[in-house]
């Protein structure tokens, strides 16, 4: 077995589980493949194994927090380098629980949302890739060597593709496959060159501390560079989120939530195991850290409120949560640099509690817009409207999902922001009066943030489930099937729970930061110590008794004396019709107004003249302007430059053949000293 | 113990009695006698004693809507330090609650509003949710100038015995501080100069036009929120204009209600002398109600580090 003998039985369970929680997992999709397109049997198999094997590497996740400390494995194979090296430490754990859960509950909902039946072509490969791209993201969290990190890193990205690429007939999928593709390989390629200047400065390529002094500022923060280059993409890091809106909105709505709620934390975890890796930050680089997260942050969401498709909206709010997450990642590498464990303890468990957050209602989101899609075929949110009367039980999961993702208490949301709240007020210590104060404008960044998102949340839940429908199909839509409620109901109750209970997940975040600081030695605080976890408890269960008493005793006193059913006050007006309503984009115009030097929104309307102004048609549209107006016209003016070369490119066999013997002259030149030889001829 | 109850007594009590000052006040400016102090309890009184018409769209987030924001502004109201003592509850990080709290009541009244289908009532939400986005960093430049001052990180700590202190040793933060959260008492409550609670017509309105549709306990249940709500407001403007408190406790509430009383006067004052702004100036007015704060804040950080 491996270098490390192992201690107990704990530490055997808490690697092994894991392993065989990939492999069940990996192959989840692969029964399915050798049975016939339409048969139901493949998605129940594969549903099944995916659940067995995500309750496997769950107990192993849980046995190693339980039992302390990380337990690891060593085994040398046949490559030249690397080895196949894993070890669950806390960091590793605390992110293993939203990366096994989500993806199992996506399983179970996909069974129903994407079934053989409906879709015969598409399912089966959706079910392998779905598979693999599941077990590489807990390898890849438990992979402890350069190689095997990339390997799986690979794995998720490559399998993630397919995945977006689902519908492959339909042209915005493949645009979109491709844009993921290419930026996935650009983050792929800096993190080659990370652990290639790893190597060179280390001589290993494990994922392990580097010792104080070990290597200049300048080495370390070439690292540090390529490494938030490299996971910022697969974070979506505004502005390298180019991949994400696209992606999301193609991919079917359980792959979208697990690459939303889960791929994207991947790329969390590589910043945050990075940032413990490399010795003696500067103060800096947590600046910069946290100002890519204030910017993330109100950028995804001004974005997000501007949209008209529901998931790619959904999609923006994850840049703004990626956002809040990397501000509370921000912080702890400033408490690290200026000696604040308590900056730390809040920072770092924030941004992590934020982690599950996020990948718990983010999913409950996507899950019940995949819900409401399924039966209205489209995502246009103009179109829907009245669901909460056909799809009641959709409605409250996804009012669930909004109020926990606003930050609203007294959900989940809610105690993950207050936590990075309180480290950005512990900034301002007044007797300290260091210079960190600064991070403490991140705080109005944050309520702005906030702010933002409940207005977005209002608009999409008003205008998706409240008031009439606006086409025929919301009419007749129906509840979506048990096996698709069950998953959601799961996260909703997961989303209650945390904000009920915020104590109990303090464990695995006070684990999670010890082997963040165990790299440096850094001393870590208990999350307990530094925030009012219980008083959170207390207030969530205050707000939750006292509404639904409070609802109660209104629906009592109004029900039994209600006069009348009427219309809605419409000022008298005879013909009211459904598609008079507020819409969502006019919901959103006065803030789309107010941000529009950022989003850019572009208007085609109808030129009004004259008494009697013909019919005319008004168009809205925001585009990504990091992807269309910066990188867009940027590659394309490359491939402009480099279309002269195509001079070269005649299309005749003899010039290919000269080409070929320049190149070998050029060749037999640079071998031989020519220069050397002609000197000597000369003397001669 | 006492000094709880009286606080919390208060807050679920006299809340309707500064709308009734507001209405006297304004009805003495504009030389008429104007309604009873006590109108607007017998309003909700009466209004709870009746049946309801309800929209046929509407879905149960309809009457969710006035009862949740109820609730959330009277816990708001219990993390509030009123008549100089702290709050009856109060912990680190509670102005997060805070401020959370009053979203929470704001995202359930614009959603009930949405519940209608009407359009009066969702201009009335986008306005709502738009002038919350911007004076919520106002209050919060507001709140992290005092965290800064003071170095308390619950409200009882940033409105205890040390604001004296922060106005003897940066008194231009305070009045810009003071300003900025006068301004957000303002359009939190939607009061003139951001929306006008007694303008007739529907196109022009914010908050009213969100109740449209209420009527009857559920009506009742929404003006009793939005006092509870003004008043939550006005007593951390109240703490902030008056830094010093007596000890005697049989002083202590008479002078903190005789004040709040006269915050309502304030409001009253302003809605007789000014006009309600034209809709597509107000963000300018939070904007610089952001700038104020945002303003008083690096002025502590450049005073003490």
């Amino acid at each position: 077995m491996g270098d490390e003998p192992a201690e107990s039985l704990a530490w055997v369970l808490a690697v092994w589980l894991p392993l065989v929680g990939v492999i069940v997992i990996g192959a989840s999709g692969l029964p399915g493949l050798f049975l016939r397109r339409d048969s139901a049997a493949g998605e129940r198999v594969s549903a099944t194994l995916h659940v067995l094997g995500a309750a496997a590497a769950l107990a192993g996740a849980i046995v190693s927090v339980v039992a302390g400390g990380a337990a690891s494995l060593n085994v040398a194979w046949g490559l030249p380098i690397g080895s196949f090296r894993v070890e669950v430490d806390g960091l590793s754990a605390a992110f293993l629980v939203p990366l096994i859960l989500v993806p199992a509950l996506g399983s179970v909902f996909g069974v129903r949302y994407w079934s053989q039946r409906e879709h015969p072509r598409s399912g089966r490969k959706l079910r392998a890739f779905y598979g693999v791209l599941a077990a590489s993201l807990i390898l890849l969290t438990i992979a402890r060597d350069g190689v095997l990190f990339l390997l799986s890193w690979e794995g998720m990205a490559l399998s993630a593709y397919f995945l977006v690429t689902t519908d492959d007939r339909d042209p915005e999928a493949r645009a979109a496959g491709w844009v993921y593709f290419v930026a996935t390989h650009v983050g792929t390629l800096a993190l080659f060159a990370f652990f290639a200047v790893l190597y060179e400065a280390t001589g290993s390529l494990g994922l392990d501390a580097l010792p104080a002094g070990s290597a200049t500022l300048g080495v370390t923060t070439t690292l540090f560079l390529l490494g938030l280059v490299g996971f910022g993409l697969k974070a979506g890091i505004m502005p390298l989120h180019v991949w994400l809106p696209g992606a999301h909105a193609a991919a079917p709505s359980h792959v979208s939530a697990v690459l939303s709620g889960v791929v994207l934390k991947t790329g969390i975890y590589g910043l945050a195991r990075m940032t413990s890796m490399l010795p003696d930050p500067p103060v800096f680089w947590g600046g910069l850290v946290l100002t890519l997260g204030v910017i993330s942050g109100v950028a995804g969401v001004v974005f997000a409120i501007a949209q008209h498709d529901l998931k790619r909206l959904l999609a923006y709010h994850s840049i703004e949560n990626v956002g809040i997450i990397v501000m509370g990642l921000g912080l702890a590498m400033l408490g690290r640099s200026m000696g604040r464990p308590d900056w730390i303890a809040l920072g770092l468990g924030g941004a992590i509690l934020h982690v599950w957050n996020h990948s718990f209602f983010k999913s409950l989101l996507f899950f019940s817009a995949g819900s409401v899609i399924h039966q209205i075929h489209t995502r246009e949110i103009d179109r829907m409207g009245g669901l909460a009367r056909t799809m009641p039980i959709t409605a409250v999961m996804f009012l669930c999902g909004a109020v926990a993702i606003c930050g609203l208490p007294p959900l989940n949301g809610f105690v993950s922001e207050l936590l990075v709240y309180l480290g950005l007020l512990r900034t301002l210590g007044p007797a300290d009066g260091s210079s960190a104060a600064g991070a403490a404008f991140a705080a109005p960044a944050l309520a702005l943030i906030g702010a933002l998102a409940a207005a977005c949340f209002v608009k999409v839940f008003g205008a998706v489930f409240l008031g009439s429908p606006r086409e025929a199909r919301a009419h007749t839509a129906h509840e979506s099937p048990r096996a698709m409620l069950i998953p959601m109901a799961i996260l909703a109750a997961v989303c209650i729970g945390v904000g009920l209970l915020p104590s109990v997940a303090a464990p695995l975040l006070d684990g999670a930061s010890r082997a963040w600081t165990s790299g440096w030695g850094g001393t870590a605080r208990s999350l307990q110590e530094v925030a009012p976890l219980w008083w959170v408890s207390g207030m969530s269960a205050g707000v939750w008794i006292g509404a639904a008493a409070c609802v109660y005793a209104l629906r009592r006193r109004v029900r039994p004396r209600e006069i009348a059913r009427v219309g809605t006050w419409d000022c008298g007006y005879a013909a009211p019709s459904a598609r008079m309503q507020y819409s969502a984009s006019s919901l959103a115009q006065l803030l789309v107004g107010i941000f529009g030097w950022i989003v850019h929104p572009r208007e085609h309307g109808p030129h009004v003249r004259g008494l009697f102004p013909r019919p005319g048609k008004y168009h809205s549209h925001v585009h990504d302007v990091v992807l269309d107006e910066w990188i867009l016209p940027a590659m394309r003016w490359i491939a402009g430059q480099t279309m002269r070369m195509r001079v070269l490119q005649t299309g005749r066999i003899q010039v290919y053949i000269l080409y070929i013997l320049g190149a070998l002259v050029a060749l037999i030149l640079s071998i031989v000293p020519v220069l050397d030889l002609l000197g000597r001829l000369v003397t001669q | 113990m006492i000094d709880t109850i009286v606080q919390v007594v208060l807050l679920l009590v006299m809340p309707p009695l500064l709308l009734g000052v507001i209405v006297k006040t304004k009805a003495a400016f504009a030389g008429r006698v104007g309604a009873p102090l006590l109108q607007s309890y017998y309003d909700i009184i009466k209004l709870f004693r009746k049946g309801s018409v309800l929209s046929g769209t509407t879905t149960w987030v309809f009457l969710a809507g006035p009862a949740v924001t109820a609730v959330a502004v009277v816990l708001a109201g219990l993390v509030v330090p009123m008549g100089g003592q702290p709050a009856p509850i109060r912990f680190a990080g509670d102005l997060i609650l805070f401020a959370y709290l009053l979203a929470l009541g704001r995202f359930f009244t614009t959603l009930a509003a949405l519940d209608t289908g009407s359009s009066f009532e969702g201009m009335g939400a986008a306005r709502e949710v738009t002038f919350a986005c911007l004076a919520e960093p106002a209050m919060f430049f507001g709140l992290l100038a005092l965290a800064r001052l003071t170095g308390g990180l619950s409200l009882s700590g940033l409105f205890g015995g040390q604001v004296l202190e922060a106005w003897t040793s940066a008194a231009p933060t305070m009045v810009l501080v003071l300003g900025g959260f006068f301004i957000v008492l303002l359009v939190e409550n939607s009061r003139i100069p951001f929306d006008d609670p007694n303008t007739h017509l529907e196109l022009t309105m914010i908050h009213e036009v969100m109740v449209l549709d209420h009527g009857g306990p559920a009506l009742g249940t929404v003006l009793y929120g939005a006092a509870v709500k003004l008043f939550v407001l006005a007593a951390i403007v109240v703490r902030l204009a008056m830094p010093a408190w007596t000890d005697d406790p049989l002083l202590r509430w008479p002078v903190f209600a005789g004040s709040m009383l006269l915050v309502a006067v304030l409001i009253g004052v302003i809605e007789s002398i000014m006009a309600r702004l034209r809709l597509p100036l107000v963000p300018n007015l939070l904007m610089g109600a952001c700038v104020l704060t945002a303003f008083g804040f690096v002025l502590v950080l450049g005073a003490t580090s």
